[in-house]
């Protein structure tokens, strides 16, 4: 989802500002629910996932809570689209820094949609180990889930239509923190829909 | 996302620099999978292989074997010596037995060289060239080539002598081409028995080990092939030994960070000394393990994306 093709902007969902402060509040909330964060591990979805689990722990020493272990997991061997999707997806690898084993982890990704790659996500996860709980967190929930799978923490909720992308853009990988919401070039315009914040 | 659009792997002739980028750095990433406790994905589940192998082999079957495994494709290994070939069966026959029951790939090794790409013409699974004759051994060059990045970082601009039989050899041959495809030169060394004519053209050839050894980032030692010297290129391995062989005493004339490569099975006191094969230079245990990874980005290239994806 790096370029546009196809694509054109829609709105700007969140800025620099707007996806800092929805980050450092969901490091609050993990925090809370979680006051052993030194045996939390944070673990990314490739690709956007792990700088989003590096930021979240540092907000969560900010916030009071240890430091937790973050890790990143590439769920491409563990896609039920493998033999569909082309060309191959590229394998960058998965990094779980610690045993799981008793554990609380956190999964991270950017969007939350159809809930395939929680899925295949869970699976990788539950080969490296027996946590004792698996938890979800996302920067957007988009809706449309195909599988029933829910996040625990949420940045921010919205309503979308299929036909619509939601992109989420990094510093990290991107060179910039926005989140946008994109739709096909020379589609109508809709009627104007307010984007339903969570709080 | 990743451009490999070959159906078959037959060689690294045919393959762009791209191409081999495209398998190397995918092996770096399924690399982990196999230090993970549970050491199997689900990528390739339901795709069943057919590993034929009509020559012997230890590390390329074994390391056939397990990628498959750990990517969860089913597969299955006919070793000829114990199969209908004894009795007869034709190369084309056996394949089109096989596919029969309907296999995705067909892993091949065999004596004469092209059998690979016969196949690929005549069958409709994806063909991997496991060793055909003195033709080709392309997965053998990519785990050179995945071991010598990981150790030196790179492969442009390294220098690599190729030493030994030159004339039997499939892997100095697959070598070659995907070496100087990425910036590597590549010298090589053999008697002049064991230099077949025209290779001059490709490399420079020395018949002087010293010569090779001088300045190489890494040194590929290649097996005498005793099963194909019935000609007598090579008066007695004992000679063999002293003009070519690597020892501890050649390798002062190597760089200090040489590495020292062998494709394996080893002749221990023929081409190589077993001081420089167990040796702080020797990184042949390390090629044994890339191989599993190169051989799984294989497998994963040419099953894992959709039938459109491929040429």
């Amino acid at each position: 989802m790096a370029g546009l093709g196809g694509f054109r902007v829609r709105q700007e969902l969140m800025d620099a500002g707007r996806l800092h402060r929805a980050l450092v509040r969901m490091a609050h909330e993990i925090v809370e629910k979680h006051p052993d964060t030194g045996r939390t591990v944070l673990v990314g979805i490739r690709t956007r996932g792990v700088p989003l689990a590096q930021r979240l722990a540092r907000f969560i020493e900010d916030a009071g809570g240890q430091a937790p272990a973050v890790g990143a997991l590439d769920i491409t061997l563990y896609r039920d689209d493998l033999t569909t999707i082309a060309p191959n997806p590229v394998i960058q690898g998965t990094e779980i820094p610690c045993s799981i084993d008793g554990r609380t982890v956190v999964l991270l990704d950017d969007v939350l949609y159809t809930g395939r790659t929680v899925r295949a996500a869970l699976d990788e996860l539950i080969d490296f180990g027996r946590p004792d709980r698996i938890q979800l967190a996302v920067l957007v929930d988009r809706g449309h889930r195909e599988l029933p799978i829910r996040a625990d923490f949420v940045g921010k909720q919205l309503t979308t239509r299929r036909d619509e992308v939601v992109q989420v853009r990094l510093q990290e990988t991107d060179g910039e923190d926005r989140v946008l919401l994109l739709e096909k070039d020379g589609a109508p315009a809709p009627a104007r829909r307010k984007a339903k914040g969570r709080r | 996302m990743t451009r490999f659009r070959h159906r078959h792997l037959l060689g690294i002739e045919p393959l762009s620099r791209e191409d081999v980028l495209a398998i190397l750095d995918t092996a770096d990433g399924l690399r982990e999978v196999l230090d993970r406790p549970i050491k199997k994905v689900p990528a390739l589940r339901g795709k069943t292989v057919v590993n034929l192998f009509y020559e012997a082999s230890t590390r390329t079957r074994a390391s056939f074997e397990v990628a498959e495994k750990v990517l969860s494709a089913d597969s299955l290994t006919i070793a000829t010596a114990t199969s209908s070939v004894t009795k007869g069966e034709t190369l084309l026959d056996t394949a089109r037995n096989l596919e029969a029951m309907n296999p995705d790939m067909i892993v091949v090794r065999h004596a004469s060289s092209g059998a690979p790409h016969f196949l690929a013409r005549h069958c409709k699974s994806a063909i991997v060239n496991a060793g055909d004759g003195a033709h080709e051994h392309p997965t053998q060059a990519l785990l050179d080539a995945l071991t010598l990045r990981q150790k030196k970082g790179r492969l442009e601009g390294l220098t690599v002598a190729i030493v030994g039989d030159l004339l039997h050899s499939r892997v100095a041959r697959s070598n070659l081409w995907l070496l100087t495809k990425l910036g590597a030169s590549v010298r090589l060394c053999a008697p002049p028995t064991l230099v077949p004519p025209g290779l001059g053209a490709l490399a420079p050839v020395t018949h002087d080990i010293d010569e090779a050894v001088r300045g190489a980032d890494a040194i590929m030692m290649l097996r005498i092939q005793s099963e194909r010297m019935a000609g007598g290129f090579v008066p007695s391995l004992r000679e063999y030994h002293a003009r070519y062989g690597l020892t501890a005493a050649r390798m002062r004339h190597a760089k200090k960070d040489a590495l020292i490569m062998h494709p394996g099975p080893m002749n221990r006191g023929v081409e190589i000394a077993s001081e420089v094969a167990d040796g702080p230079w020797s990184v042949i245990l390390d090629q044994v393990t890339n191989g599993v990874a190169v051989r799984m980005a294989v497998l994963y290239l040419l099953l894992g994306g959709a039938p459109e994806a491929s040429l």
